[in-house]
């Protein structure tokens, strides 16, 4: 039976036993929720799938969020794999990376169907990057849904060591741990020993350290929906230099602490209560105005 | 720890697992615990819920729980017009009420029959829920296992006859919170299982000496 509670424990025994991450973590799961290895995975395909109809929705149908405020996006970034190709600095795995991450950030933001990856906010950034994985690296489904035992693994010490909601710990701890399960679930992807993955998770995260929690009027959508996409690109970029063989400074679960210090540091202003930063502007308040009208302080 | 599909997961629709999932949650129990199809529904709103229900489909969310669509369900952005469909009517009052968690909401009830209750609980964050209020009744319902709530009459024996027909039933137990509001009245006993009990054990439950109610709580 394997456990960890810390990235070093879960490298540690991914080691001894010569297994990747994912294995770790889908033993631990099977035996802790008293389910079949084949199960788990079976219900994590099934995730996976829901994930990629988002994807197809978000790029394909274009429609607003609830409030009015965002939409529509996604396939405009989708449109630089083909006819503004020739313009696009990204390439085309990373522009589809991106463009999968804000097409299910637009899909949540529209009521449509999505799988909270750790949260409903930064929904897109693991399917995003996992998509240009998909198409572009690796064509068979089977690997991409253990790596979201990785990405998982991450996100659950992440959220017992520190925390995981912007509310308690600003964007770095939803989107940042976003970053970290994308950037782990991606090495393990391109053959990265599970201390390059811990070492992807670590630089993914340590790079949006102090990350804040703005948003327009309290709504999931302003910065949210186009930060999902900047940070799917984000976790392409820990990836490489983890493969490479850079390896972080400061330990990951040190690099863990350190978020979760800062996300104590941060003012409530800066914790998803719309009273700082993006939504404190004076156009953040006017949307906030327009959208739900000037009694609601 | 959490686990794994609390990490990639819950399945839900957006954009918000406290305030569109959980809020569907909220809506799902309160249509369990009044045991029938809602005939009329007044919502009150408390906090950030007050705040922001529109913009995070917070309404919506709420309505299709009553219908009893779960967080995943697709038609759960179309829930007004299924409401007017079924013959659901419904009100939403946002207000002011000082104490209680952000994300409250207080879901008042009516069945064909006439059957009412009043149900106050809080989306508590990713898409989990608290029902801290039952018909006046303070409580900590939270869904993740199916539970038992018995009202009854505060008299010596009662509670002790509820666990031996449990046992009888060869249900396991997973805790029992027995509320009274004054000594020798009313009280209301939630027990949540590890497992469903069988209707009827609960039906023997109900018709013992001194049981005002029982009635089962599904797990979310
Ligand atoms: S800014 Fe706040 S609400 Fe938006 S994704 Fe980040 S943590 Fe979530």
């Amino acid at each position: 039976m394997y456990d960890f509670s810390t990235i070093a424990e879960l490298t540690a025994e991914a080691e001894k036993a010569g297994l990747p991450i994912s294995s770790i973590v889908i033993s631990r799961e099977a035996n802790e929720s008293q389910k079949t290895y084949d199960e788990v995975v079976a219900q994590m395909r099934h995730s996976w799938h829901t994930m990629k109809d988002a994807i197809d929705k978000g790029i394909n149908n274009p429609q607003k969020s609830v409030s009015g405020l965002t939409g529509g996006d996604a396939p405009k970034i989708y449109s630089m794999l083909n006819a503004s190709a020739g313009k696009s600095y990204l390439g085309e795995l990373a522009c589809c990376a991106c463009a999968g991450a804000v097409a299910v950030a637009e899909v949540s933001a529209g009521m449509g169907r999505i799988v909270a990856c750790p949260t409903a906010g930064s929904c897109g950034i693991v399917p995003g990057a996992l998509y240009a994985a998909h198409r572009y690296k690796i064509k068979n489904d089977e690997p991409i849904v253990r790596s979201l035992f990785t990405a998982a693994g991450f996100g659950m010490i992440i959220d017992e060591m520190a925390c995981i909601a912007g509310a308690e710990g600003g964007c770095q701890a939803e989107c940042g741990t976003a970053a970290a399960m994308a950037a782990a679930a991606l090495t393990e992807l391109a053959g990265g020993n599970p201390e390059a993955v811990a070492h992807a998770a670590a630089l993914a995260l340590k790079n949006l350290l102090g990350l804040a929690c703005d948003p327009v009027a309290g709504l999931v959508e302003v910065p949210c929906i186009k930060r999902n996409g900047f940070i799917a690109v984000h976790a392409l970029t820990a990836s490489d230099m983890a493969i490479s063989g850079i390896r972080s400074v400061i330990p990951p679960d040190e690099v863990v602490m350190a978020m979760k210090e800062i996300g104590d540091q941060l003012p409530l202003a800066l914790k998803e209560t719309a009273g700082g930063g993006l939504a404190a502007t004076p156009t953040g308040r006017r949307l906030k105005e327009q959208i739900f009208g000037k009694q609601t302080e | 720890m959490h686990g794994v599909f609390d990490i990639v997961g819950p399945i839900m629709i957006g954009p918000s697992s406290s305030h569109t999932a959980g809020a569907c949650r909220l809506g799902l129990m309160s249509r369990a615990i009044l045991g029938s199809q809602p005939f009329t529904a007044t919502i009150e709103l408390v906090g950030s819920f007050a705040a922001t229900y529109r913009g995070h489909g917070t309404d919506r969310a709420i309505i299709a729980g009553l219908l009893g669509m779960s967080p995943e369900d697709e038609r759960l952005p179309h829930a007004f017009d299924i409401a007017q469909e079924m013959g659901l009517t419904y009100s939403f009052i946002p207000v002011r009420k000082s104490g209680v968690h952000p994300n409250t909401a207080i879901i008042r009830l009516t069945d064909k029959d006439g059957h009412t209750v009043r149900v106050e609980g809080a989306s508590v964050g990713g898409g989990n829920i608290m029902i801290t209020e039952l018909d006046g009744f303070r409580l900590e319902l939270s869904g993740t296992l199916p539970s038992i709530i018995i009202a009854h009459l505060d008299r010596p024996g009662v509670i002790a006859n509820i666990t031996h027909l449990i046992a009888e039933a060869g249900g396991n137990i997973a805790s029992v919170r027995d509320i009274r509001e004054k000594r020798g009245q009313t009280a209301l006993v939630v027990i949540e299982m590890d497992d469903e009990l069988p209707p009827v054990y609960v039906e023997r439950i109900a018709s013992s000496r001194h049981i005002l109610t029982a009635f089962t709580v599904p797990k979310l």
